[in-house]
């Protein structure tokens, strides 16, 4: 303790042989030091300390605003884009729902068309068909009624050449033929029906 | 280490620290010319050096991206800046008077600060002259500023004549708001900064030496002395935020009357 007041004595004021100051007396050389030190330091601040952090500040926010500005332009850009896909997808899918609609009309077209056709051909098929039946069986009657002829001139021939008095086998002649022509008469009835 | 005025050889009577112990003309550390350097004088060159040294070396490289000093540097500015210049003066006018109120905060405290700095603790501007001339600048701009755009006659109508009052009222009131506003001002900004200076360190160095002097009278002393060291370590945390409310109330002060003398008439 004895030391720091010795270490004290050499640059702390003491109660020396002084009158006592005023504390709140005016010292012309504190106050003009005051006044030019604090002159010299404001300079040395407004000069080379503010100009810089007020530069980087301004820097600063127009990089940022810089940065929110691009990434607008970039969201619209963004935004255009998807609409322009959206309504791409939009008129593709439009595409897509007309073409079906129109195959699908072509499709119940061509059935009513190939429908139709079948049906006409099916048609002209039996009526063609019937046709030649007719066709045939009037050729069939033709030429039944030229051969009943033949063959009644050849049974009359045949009825002739057998002797007169066999009542029995003239019977059973005329029998047979008349089957005969009954049965060729059924077939061919057959066939047509 | 304080001011120690006690003379132990005195027979152990307790000399209180006074206003001695803040006059240090009869133990100027040297002399330039016929010119005695005290050591006050040293701490507001020094003061001076280490803000702008802090500021030049933080805004030297100034980059978008900041490193730490930059950081810092851009941190503290920007306080002052922004919630002292900027909220108080308007974002109008207040670019021009940042520097100013920059330079004023930071020397204010880191001269308040010395007080509590170990080998120097001394609070420069319990000087009051120091006080006084920081208070006659604030005085000068505060009024030039206000005189530059108004007009002399326009400004002490400014600053005179309130608004919303009966001009019947106006003889009461107008010769006390000139003395308010104009004379007053710049008398309780540099009491103010000087008598908290002055009282926080009589106090500490009461404390401290009156500490010393309980222990070495003996007896009750033994507990008392320490006692007072104690108290005064609280005290010295106490100063270290007077410090710095001094600073800021002084330079937010400033900024009001800046504020107040760029007003529009209301």
């Amino acid at each position: 303790m004895q030391n720091l007041i010795f270490l004290a004595e050499g640059t702390e004021p003491t109660e020396g042989g002084h009158a006592p100051e005023n504390p709140l007396g005016f010292v012309p050389v504190e106050f003009a030091l005051s006044l030019v030190t604090f002159g010299i330091l404001l300079f040395l601040i407004w000069k080379y300390v503010a100009p810089r952090f007020e530069q980087t500040f301004a820097e600063r926010t127009q990089a940022i605003e810089g940065g929110i500005a691009a990434a607008e332009t970039k969201q619209a850009e963004a935004d255009a884009k998807l609409a322009e896909l959206e309504k791409q997808l939009g008129d593709a899918r439009h595409e897509a729902a007309r073409i079906r609609e129109e195959a699908r009309e072509q499709g119940a077209q061509i059935v009513a068309e190939m429908r139709e056709t079948a049906q006409a051909e099916s048609a002209r098929i039996v009526e063609h068909g019937k046709a030649q039946i007719e066709a045939e069986r009037q050729q069939a009657v033709t030429s039944l009624r030229a051969e009943v002829g033949a063959l009644a001139t050849g049974l009359a021939g045949r009825i002739v050449g057998e002797s007169l008095e066999d009542e029995a086998r003239q019977s059973r002649v005329v029998e047979r033929f008349l089957t005969d022509l009954e049965a060729s008469n059924g077939a061919a009835s057959g066939s047509v029906n | 280490m304080f001011g120690i005025t006690m003379a132990e050889s005195e027979g152990g009577e307790f000399l209180a620290p006074g206003p001695n112990s803040f006059d240090f003309s009869e133990v100027p550390l040297f002399h330039i010319g016929g010119l005695a350097v005290t050591k006050p004088m040293v701490q507001l060159l020094l003061g001076a050096v280490i803000v702008f040294v802090f500021f030049y070396a933080a805004a030297r490289r100034a980059t978008l991206v900041p490193g730490r000093l930059q950081f810092a540097g851009e941190a503290a500015y920007g306080m002052v800046r922004n919630s002292i210049g900027r909220d108080i003066i308007g974002s109008k006018d207040y670019a021009k008077f940042v520097p100013y109120l920059v330079t004023l905060f930071f020397f204010l405290l880191i001269n308040n600060a010395f007080a509590s700095i170990p080998a120097i603790q001394f609070p420069t501007f319990s000087r009051a002259s120091m006080a006084y001339a920081l208070a006659g600048l604030s005085w000068v701009i505060y009024n030039g500023v206000g005189i530059h755009k108004h007009g002399l006659l326009g400004y002490l109508k400014l600053q005179s004549v309130p608004s919303g009052v009966s001009p019947v009222m106006y003889p009461l009131l107008v010769p006390l708001e000139f003395f308010s506003n104009i004379l007053v001002r710049p008398a309780t900004l540099a009491l103010r900064l000087f008598a908290n200076m002055f009282a926080g360190h009589l106090l500490l160095i009461l404390f401290s030496t009156g500490g010393l002097f309980l222990l070495e009278y003996g007896g009750i002393g033994y507990v008392a002395g320490p006692l007072a060291w104690v108290l005064a370590i609280a005290i010295s945390f106490l100063e270290l935020l007077v410090q710095f409310l001094q600073a800021y109330v002084f330079t937010l002060l400033n900024a009001m009357y800046i504020s107040g003398a760029l007003a529009d008439e209301h």
